[in-house]
């Protein structure tokens, strides 16, 4: 008799209906990676980007999901070293999640250089004082780690767990999974805060630049900070759309509950922290650079108050404020609405660390630069959420990613 | 990267940024070489009981 290659006690659609549903993907994913091709064989310039405007689109797209993905390292620091029980139930989602997120953040790296078989320059001849040298190095070995938590959930296929080396090799990994899940959250606490110290270090932009601590600016705390707080959002949203999809309950309330309330908390501290950041940078540091609140949110027409008000009001505090209450957290509605809020939050403060420092006038004969991506920025920033829906939907199909899926649905 | 590379200094920046790396990838490194061994030695000794079963 075959092994089959689905989980056993688990229903999955037709495979008529699998293959249908990838190919759908695949269209999407190949108009990407047709871009990419065309990017990295005619160059840079198939983008809108210049020497005044480096940072754009997917640059956006690389830091946002570096902070969506932070619900790997916080939910494996949660699992194996504060050791909750609840969110192993949920775990293997989020590293799944993660590996799609630092995946597609390579991948774009690899697209935004232009020339990726030089991408081990950056290894090889490392500028020790550069924090994008950090953040390649952190990225990449946190990548490494990453695949690592995730192979043995791809070794519990039915298929592979008949390979006896296969099998142990799982089971090994898993005894010493909390090594790896401990250098996964130093490596991410560096390459999340570096990628706020990208922007806090520009003391040529005074929209970004911030004052710290010793090398750090406070720039680095808050990105790692919110990355904690919205990334198990993050890993909450997507789930929740893949029982929508799927018609199944695949975690327990209890675990969303958790995750929210610790979210809610990690929001809310960084709101806190955020605002008093925020009200120093305007009345202090920018006015002595010669700036004005006001001129970083007026004269465009794109760029106004409205995007800090979304950014700490809807996309910060609001989902804090919801998620800290135990009425909020166990309503499905609420908890969905404050996991989309701050999820998008931190979509908007990456934006406004790339795009609006970038567009920002310094001189006073300097307009603001307004910039649209080309078609090709947004073919190569759908890329990775087309591979990660691949990926997701191979995983949910062929693996056991959630312990609690036949207990909860035991119709199936 | 490493000390023999053109542009190496023996200073303070080098030392955390290159030790971290190092440091990280030793961990990394030494965790899949013991999880590696181990699974062949439990591989060999599934195996092994096996055969003595079979005979």
């Amino acid at each position: 008799m075959t092994t089959p290659a689905i989980p056993e006690g688990v229903k999955r659609c037709p495979t008529r209906k699998f293959v249908l549903w990838l190919a759908v993907v695949g269209a999407v994913l190949l108009w990407g990676v047709y871009a990419m091709y065309l990017i990295w064989y005619k160059g840079l310039n198939q983008t809108n980007m210049n020497d005044a405007y480096g940072f754009a689109l997917w640059i956006w797209a690389d830091l946002a999901v570096i902070a969506w993905g932070g619900g790997a390292f916080f939910s494996g620091f949660l699992a194996y070293i504060v050791g909750r029980k609840e969110i192993k139930h949920i775990i293997n989602y989020a590293v799944i999640i993660g590996f799609i997120c630092y995946s597609s953040a390579l991948l774009i790296l690899a697209i935004d250089i232009g020339q990726p078989l030089r991408g081990w320059f950056i290894f090889w001849h490392a500028n020790v004082h550069s924090m994008l040298t950090e953040v390649a190095f952190c990225l990449s070995v946190y990548f490494a780690v990453l695949a690592i938590e995730f192979l043995p959930l791809v070794f519990e296929n039915p298929k592979l767990k008949r390979i006896p080396f296969l099998h142990h090799m799982g089971h090994n990994m898993h005894e010493v999974m909390a090594v790896f899940a401990a250098t996964g959250v130093f490596l991410s606490f560096f390459h999340q805060g570096s990628l706020g110290g990208v922007a806090g270090v520009l003391y040529g932009r005074p929209f970004a630049y911030r004052e710290g601590l010793f090398i750090w600016p406070w720039t680095f705390f808050l990105f790692t900070w919110s990355a904690a707080a919205a990334g198990p959002m993050f890993t909450i949203l997507i789930t929740r759309i893949t029982e929508a999809i799927t018609r199944k309950k695949l975690v327990a309330n209890s675990v969303y509950q958790f995750m929210g309330k610790v979210s809610g908390w990690m929001l809310l501290t960084y709101g806190i922290a955020k605002i008093i950041d925020t009200y120093v940078w305007a009345t202090q540091i920018a006015p002595s650079m010669g700036f004005k609140l006001m001129d970083f949110y007026s004269g465009n027409p794109v760029y106004g108050i409205w995007i800090l008000f979304a950014e700490i009001v809807l996309g910060t505090a609001v989902p804090a404020l919801i998620l800290i209450t135990r009425r909020g957290r166990e309503n499905g509605v609420l908890l969905f609405t404050a996991a989309t809020l701050a999820v998008i939050g931190v979509g908007i403060n990456r934006w406004a660390m790339v795009l609006q420092v970038m567009a920002a006038p310094l001189l006073p004969f300097e307009d603001w630069y307004m910039y649209s991506p080309s078609w090709q920025e947004v073919a190569t920033t759908v890329l990775p959420f087309a591979y990660g829906l691949m990926l997701i939907s191979l995983a949910h199909r062929y693996l056991p990613v959630f312990p609690q899926e036949r207990e909860l649905n035991p119709g199936n | 990267m490493f000390p023999f590379i053109f542009e190496w200094q023996w200073d303070l920046s080098h030392l955390v940024f290159m030790g971290g790396l190092w440091y990280a990838l030793s961990i990394i490194g030494l965790g899949i070489t013991y999880c590696v061994i181990k699974s062949v030695i439990d591989s060999n000794k599934e195996a092994g009981a096996g055969e003595i079963e079979h005979h």
